[in-house]
């Protein structure tokens, strides 16, 4: 903090002026001085004033903290936060002035702050919702943040994502047709009906909202759960897949942790932050399974 | 160590692209990048990818829009390059399946936007760019490339010649977030940075938190010149309370603006006579701002943007996006009130000097993407040009590292004898007593692993020192200097008082991080010291941005300045760039390339 008084500033001007080797000397480093101790003068201002401002209305937000590598910090626990409320504050918005002005060590992934990234999925009050996507006015006090159930804890509100990620993958989760058009730049004709179809299995984010949400995800581990069963469902869906690779998807989707494991609890669709009917997804896979008399399990 | 013919830098959509070119020419590729792939900020864009793909458009027309809308300050050979190989690489997503938005035939349907004489921006709803980030990685995935996520890069690992132009790159420095372990990744062929753009340089952008400009920063440093770097792009229509972007394909479609007193200023004060709402970004911000000055935006911060006219069956199945940004972010139903916008930060024009195959002066070295500058945008990139841009370059920039032979470049890179340098008469650069980080392995490396080692003990050493200190400043202070002075004084209006401040306070704020800590003190997950680093890259290229915005004395597209009021053409067709030397930046220019392969590009007065 030491380049903050005066003293210490006046030394480093002197030096880098030196450095610049500008004629004028004195005069523009004085007024630079001038202005840095007004700067500075201001930020102590600011600063004061911040103070008082969360003297008004706050929000207390209980975050859950563990750190597996720090001593203190190994046992979990709740850390609470006054956080000045400002209307269309969202829980992320809280989650950083907390960071930034009580605590940085406190830490959670985030990034776009517009629900796309899928980045900051946090068990909030007590369900899975997107942290920037969450208005602190539609909370009741005080806001609980916790990371996603059922997913290990790496610290605080970051929870291990490998597992949600393998299961993703593990539908083949991209467009395989049998053949393509002639011509590279021919297209590959897709009737507006057949998009509007897929269309909102698409908009997943990846956010695993759904997957933590999920109680039979939960107890069976190999569940593909209901993220991967809707990027299934998207390509599956597509109707310029050939004969061949739909099998293959459908025994994919039929498998023994797939589509039958899902007990229409319906608590994905509830938190998908994307308003994706999941359940209703995985029920029409069900239906196509049926259809194609493959096997049951 | 790791080990691998490529390494690509961030899984955005110019990384993923360029690995899957690597890919194909059948090298061995890995995408190290900080954030998962699904995570980057490709995923954020709405509007659309422009490519000439019907039957009254041609590539000639689109390069010719380009340029114009660049104001004169793009290089012809990359603009042919782009606007001719964008149709093919936009098919090419169709063909990896990107769910395009579709015609009643079945083809994929294309819209007006801002500055373009056509219709020719393909799209996927308001939410184009997730779906091209999705499709990308699909396609990753399916290849099986091999992806480190949540490995934070710092470093390129370079030799140490005294003259960039002799360098050679052989890899990077990363550190696994999620466990503290810092380590070296040796590119037998290549290495791409593809980390995209520097939004956070300023308080309000549309940009991500994780858009800090860490690969221009690393790439000048390692001693590649960054170019143009004034020149950022404020989009006209940003939430007020987030600066969440609401997409020109709203203007596109048929959105209007209106200021308070309910005129349509776009043609009734005469911005824009002709376009009106769809007039270049740089004119529509500067008319938005010049209401709010002049007393008629709404609550004197901006303006209202009504789409309710177009009805809810045209909204919900091209913008449906949009209704729920606004609802979310704003509180605001688009299909009943008008939406609250303001210019905010949202795209870097300039950034990593490379050719056209995505090559810096540094051997090996490539960039491609938000964080590199071809010249393709020059002072104004239109709406819709961001996205092509990343599979046309980002695929050449992979090819070219993976080792194939593209022929000679036509666009120079690299300091010579002879450029005309500038010098400034405010201070910038290191201040006393900060000490010099070593651009390479200080002469004693040889081998590539051992220059590669030589780099990863420099970042251990940085981040020890980081952690060990026991008090200072926290980094977040320092980062909301910045940004603060940079939207106060380095915005779409700017005067030369209000530049050197920002020179002073961005000086101030590197003398105040000479005494940055990192309170956390564990190595798992440590996003407060990934932070204290990117802040450490803001500031570099927070000084470039505005050094250069100090430097051009005159008005060329985005680049507005209250004293100089006119585009001087006879002085400043050039390009600014700023090179690292040791710290002090030392700024230089290079002549526009306004003449391309096919054809040679006349400056015009630009009217919309
Ligand atoms: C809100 C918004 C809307 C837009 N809409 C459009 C549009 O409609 N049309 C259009 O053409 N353009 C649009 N743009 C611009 C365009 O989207 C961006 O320029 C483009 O997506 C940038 O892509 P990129 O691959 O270069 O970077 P990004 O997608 O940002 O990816 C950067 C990658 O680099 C990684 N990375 C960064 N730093 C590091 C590091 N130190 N170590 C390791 N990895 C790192 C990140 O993890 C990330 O994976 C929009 C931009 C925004 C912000
Ligand atoms: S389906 Fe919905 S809840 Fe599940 S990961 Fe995707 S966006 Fe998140
Ligand atoms: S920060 Fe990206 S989804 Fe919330």
């Amino acid at each position: 903090m030491s380049t903050q008084t005066p003293e210490t500033e006046s030394e480093t001007e002197t030096e880098a002026e030196a450095e610049t080797e500008r004629p004028s000397t004195s005069a523009a480093q004085e007024e630079r001085m001038a202005e840095k101790r007004e700067r500075a003068e201001r930020r102590a201002a600011d600063e004061a004033a911040d103070a008082l401002e969360i003297e008004g209305e706050t929000i207390e937000l209980k975050v859950f903290r563990y750190d597996p590598e720090i001593e203190g910090k190994q046992e979990p626990r709740f850390d609470s936060f006054a956080v000045p409320f400002e209307q269309g504050m969202t829980v992320l918005d809280a989650l950083i002035f907390a960071r930034d002005e009580y605590d940085s060590s406190l830490t959670f992934r985030h990034s776009c702050r517009q629900a796309v990234c899928g980045s900051d999925a946090f068990f909030i009050n007590g369900s899975q919702r997107l942290g920037c996507q969450t208005q602190l006015s539609d909370l009741d006090s005080p806001v609980r943040v916790e990371p996603l159930p059922h997913q290990d804890v790496v610290k605080d509100l970051v929870v291990e994502m490998e597992h949600f990620y393998d299961q993703m993958e593990s539908v083949q989760p991209f467009f395989d047709p049998d053949e393509l058009p002639e011509g590279e730049l021919e297209e590959q004709r897709q009737s507006p009906e057949n998009r509007e179809n897929v269309k909102l299995s698409t908009r997943c984010i990846w956010c695993g909202a759904c997957m933590s949400s999920c109680n039979i995800a939960a107890g069976d581990n190999q569940y593909l759960g209901p993220a991967a069963i809707n990027a299934a469902y998207r390509f599956y869906m597509d109707e310029r897949e050939g004969e061949q690779k739909r099998r293959e998807r459908l025994e994919i989707i039929e498998q023994e942790h797939g589509v039958w494991r899902c007990q229409t609890q319906f608590s994905c669709t509830n938190v998908c932050p994307k308003d994706i009917p999941l359940t209703e997804h995985i029920q029409e896979l069900k239906r196509e399974a049926v259809k194609s008399n493959l096997k049951f399990w | 160590m790791y080990e691998h013919d490529v390494i690509v830098v961030g899984g955005g959509g110019t990384g993923l692209r360029a690995a899957i070119a690597a890919h194909e020419e059948g090298a061995d590729v890995a995408i190290v990048t900080k954030l998962h792939p699904v995570r980057s900020h490709t995923g954020a864009a709405e509007g659309g990818i422009n490519a000439a793909l019907q039957d009254g458009d041609s590539w000639e027309d689109h390069a010719y829009d380009t340029m114009k809308g660049s104001d004169y300050l793009a290089d012809a050979p990359a603009i042919e390059t782009f606007t001719q190989t964008a149709p093919e690489e936009t098919i090419q997503l169709e063909h990896w399946g990107m769910p395009f938005s579709r015609e009643e035939d079945g083809r994929v349907s294309q819209r007006p936007f801002g500055g373009l004489s056509f219709p020719r921006t393909t799209y996927a709803g308001a939410e184009t760019g997730h779906h091209m980030l999705h499709t990308l990685y699909q396609q990753v995935v399916k290849r099986g490339i091999e992806v480190y996520d949540e490995w934070y890069v710092t470093r390129a690992a370079v030799t140490d010649e005294e003259d960039p132009n002799d360098r050679e790159c052989h890899g990077v420095v990363a550190w696994d977030v999620q466990t503290g372990e810092v380590a070296g990744f040796r590119a037998r062929q290549g290495v791409v940075l593809a980390t995209g753009g520097l939004g956070q340089a300023y308080d309000h952008t549309t940009n991500a938190v994780a858009n800090t400009g860490d690969g221009v920063a690393m790439a000048y440093r390692a001693g590649v010149p960054i170019e143009d770097m004034e020149m950022v792009q404020f989009h006209p229509t940003t939430l007020p309370s987030t600066g969440v972007l609401i997409s020109e394909g709203v203007r596109g479609e048929g959105g209007i603006l209106y200021n308070s007193e309910g005129e349509r200023f776009m043609f009734e004060y005469g911005y824009a006579t002709n376009d009106g709402e769809l007039a270049s970004r740089d004119v529509v911000a500067r008319a938005e701002l010049t209401e709010v000055n002049a007393g008629r935006g709404v609550d004197d911060e901006y303006v209202h943007l009504d789409m309710r006219h177009l009805g809810e069956d045209r909204i919900t199945d091209r913008l449906e996006n949009i209704l729920h940004l606004a609802e979310d972010f704003e509180g605001v139903n688009g299909l009943e009130e008008p939406m609250p916008v303001k210019p905010g930060q949202h795209y870097a024009m300039g950034g990593i000097e490379v050719d056209e195959f995505g090559e810096t002066c540094i051997d090996g070295l490539h960039a491609a993407g938000e964080c590199a500058c071809v010249s393709l945008h020059g002072a104004n990139r239109l709406g819709g040009n961001a996205l092509p841009e990343l599979i046309v370059f980002g695929a050449l920039a992979g090819r070219h590292a993976a080792g194939t032979d593209l022929g000679e470049p036509q666009i120079e890179t690299g300091y010579f004898d002879g450029a005309d340098t500038e010098e400034l008469d405010v201070p910038t650069g290191k201040p006393d007593g900060e000490p010099v980080e070593p651009t390479a392995d200080g002469g004693i490396a040889q081998s590539p692993e051992a220059v590669i080692e030589r780099a990863v003990d420099t970042e251990n050493e940085r981040i020890e020192t980081l952690l060990e200190r026991e008090d200072g400043v926290n980094h977040a202070d320092v980062r909301a200097d910045v940004q603060e002075s940079m939207t106060e004084n380095v915005n779409v209006f700017r005067e030369e008082e209000g530049l050197k401040q920002a020179l002073r306070d961005i000086r101030e704020a590197r003398e105040r991080y000479q005494d940055v800590y990192v309170a956390d003190k564990s190595r798992t997950f440590n996003t407060d010291l990934q932070h204290t680093i990117e802040t450490r890259n803001l500031l570099d290229v927070a000084e470039a941005i505005t050094m250069g915005a100090l430097a051009r004395d005159e008005f060329r597209g985005a680049h507005w300045r209250a004293e100089h009021q006119e585009r001087k053409d006879d002085e400043w067709l050039k390009h600014t760039l700023v090179s690292w030397n040791d710290g002090d930046p030392e700024l230089w220019y290079r002549p526009v390339l306004l003449e391309g392969n096919e054809k040679t590009y006349e400056p015009k007065e630009r009217s919309y």
